[in-house]
């Protein structure tokens, strides 16, 4: 009876909707598996057999990766509860940390994945450079890797101001301080005074939205760092993993033919 | 050699196909070769022309407006000019610290006269912090650490704190101007508005 039913399951369009493919162990089938669905497509579709081992990769990407969907999801929650206003964003951190279920969790899950990104694509950029796999055909996907790296560094910056704690506001005082002195655009860097550029109109002043951390600052800061930058990372790590694919997949030892 | 067989395919030869060319009126929307515009504008090239141009204008046009939306025009931020109280006030020898929380000064008694220091760190902009058992500013941030005068002594700040315009008002308060400053690298702690004369 059981088996009837569910016979009769598979049979329908739902479920062949969206299992569109048995189990049967092809090449074939297994091939279509991961080309028919839209998530696993960027990925090779065939793997070599050196890719699989975690001594060559380290896993690093992946894991980045992986992090990236953690904060993801914790941040989205997090969202939930914090303002971000001079007058509340303190005290929802402070709310979340000591009443919200689950808070202290979600908030600890966010901050420590984020330290560990930043490691991980650091380890993971010190594998590539290690295997010499930004040569060619893979110097391309170098340069998206380094646009993905300023862009967790960014990430990491702009999340690090939105406790807004003595901390946040002086780390983030000393490091728009620096823009200052960038070429061209900074009031105190070379051709700054040169080009009208005063402490009210130049770089520092769009990304503080003021001539100061302040309020502004932090509204700036948390719309990028909840919006803009993510979405700019997604990009960039789709075409990162497509990359990746078009490139002949991971890199391997030179055995003078093709890996598969 | 000629009857010795061979495993060579013998290709037919292939009637060339000539046909006589068909011939065309010149196209309508082509200028005419005669014409010594460089644009030759015409329909389709108009259409192309414009096309491109309401594109370009409208990207163009659209990244700087949202560029200046970044600009704002009113700050929130505290007034730079501010009274602070009479000189009688003050106590001679003491770094007063009344308005640093706000506006970010020290106002310093000497015994001829006043000047506002600066509370902005010369390293990279925290708030050092006076401390009157060891006679100096400190900056928590990096160790930068600077004499009363404001001159820098230790830590890794390039150059001396700023001091601010220091004034009488009409009504005989000390007036302060943070946004006129006075820098020491420069030559301008000795200049009108550096130090105000106490005249008791
Ligand atoms: C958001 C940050 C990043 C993510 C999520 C990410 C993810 C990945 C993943 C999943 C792979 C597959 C192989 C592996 O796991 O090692 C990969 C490969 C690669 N990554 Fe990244 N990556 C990031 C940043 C970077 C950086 C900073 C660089 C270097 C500047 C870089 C350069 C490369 C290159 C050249 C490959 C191809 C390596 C090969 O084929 O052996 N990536 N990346
Ligand atoms: S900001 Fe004061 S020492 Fe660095």
């Amino acid at each position: 009876m059981l088996t009837q039913l569910r016979d009769q399951f598979r049979k329908t369009d739902v479920y062949k909707s969206i299992f569109r493919h048995s189990y049967q162990d092809t090449q074939r089938n297994r091939a279509l598996q991961i080309v028919d669905n839209v998530f696993l497509h960027l990925h090779p579709v065939r793997v070599p057999r050196h890719a699989t081992n975690l001594g060559y990769t380290w896993g690093m990407g992946g894991i980045t990766f992986l992090l990236f969907i953690v904060l993801t999801i914790t941040g989205v929650i997090l969202m939930f509860y914090y303002r971000p206003t001079a007058q509340y964003a303190y005290e929802d951190m402070k709310y979340l940390m000591n009443d919200v279920p689950f808070g202290p969790l979600m908030r600890n899950m966010h901050r420590w994945a984020a330290h560990a990104m930043v490691l991980t694509v650091m380890l993971h950029m010190f594998r590539v450079f290690l295997t010499g796999s930004y040569k060619p055909p893979r110097q391309f996907n170098w340069v998206v890797g380094v646009i993905l790296l300023v862009l967790t560094l960014l990430l990491s910056f702009s999340g690090y101001l939105l406790p807004w704690d003595q901390l946040a506001i002086w780390a983030v005082t000393v490091g728009t301080n620096m823009a200052r002195a960038t070429p061209l655009l900074g009031h105190e860097g070379p051709f700054g005074p040169e080009l009208g550029l005063r402490a009210d109109n130049d770089v520092r002043f769009v990304l503080l939205g003021g001539t100061e951390v302040g309020p502004p600052t932090l509204l700036r800061f948390y719309v990028g760092h909840c919006i803009f930058l993510p979405l700019i990372a997604v990009i960039f790590m789709v075409v990162h993993f497509w990359r990746v694919r078009k490139d002949g997949g991971i890199s391997g030892p030179d055995t003078g033919k093709k890996n598969f | 050699m000629a009857d010795q067989p061979t495993n060579e395919v013998v290709k037919p030869v292939q009637p060339q196909i000539a046909a006589a060319p068909i011939p065309r009126k010149p196209k309508q929307d082509r200028a005419p070769e005669e014409d010594p515009g460089i644009w030759r504008m015409n329909r389709r090239n108009a259409l192309w022309v414009g096309g491109w141009l309401a594109f370009f204008g409208f990207i163009i046009t659209s990244t700087v407006g949202a560029l200046r939306y970044m600009f704002p025009r009113v700050l929130f931020e505290p007034p730079t000019k501010f009274k602070a109280g009479l000189p009688a006030d003050y106590v001679v020898g003491e770094v007063s610290e009344k308005y640093k929380d706000e506006k970010r000064v020290w106002i310093v008694r000497e015994k001829d006269g006043f000047y506002a220091i600066i509370s902005i760190c010369t390293h990279l902009g925290c708030t050092p912090r006076w401390l009157p058992s060891d006679n100096k500013f400190k900056c928590p941030c990096h160790g930068s650490g600077f004499y009363k005068s404001a001159i820098n002594f230790e830590g890794p700040a390039p150059r001396p704190l700023e001091r601010a315009f220091i004034g009488l008002a009409d009504d005989g308060q000390i007036e302060i101007d943070r946004s006129v400053k006075f820098l020491y690298e420069k030559g301008e702690w000795g200049k009108q508005g550096s130090f105000l004369e106490y005249k008791g």
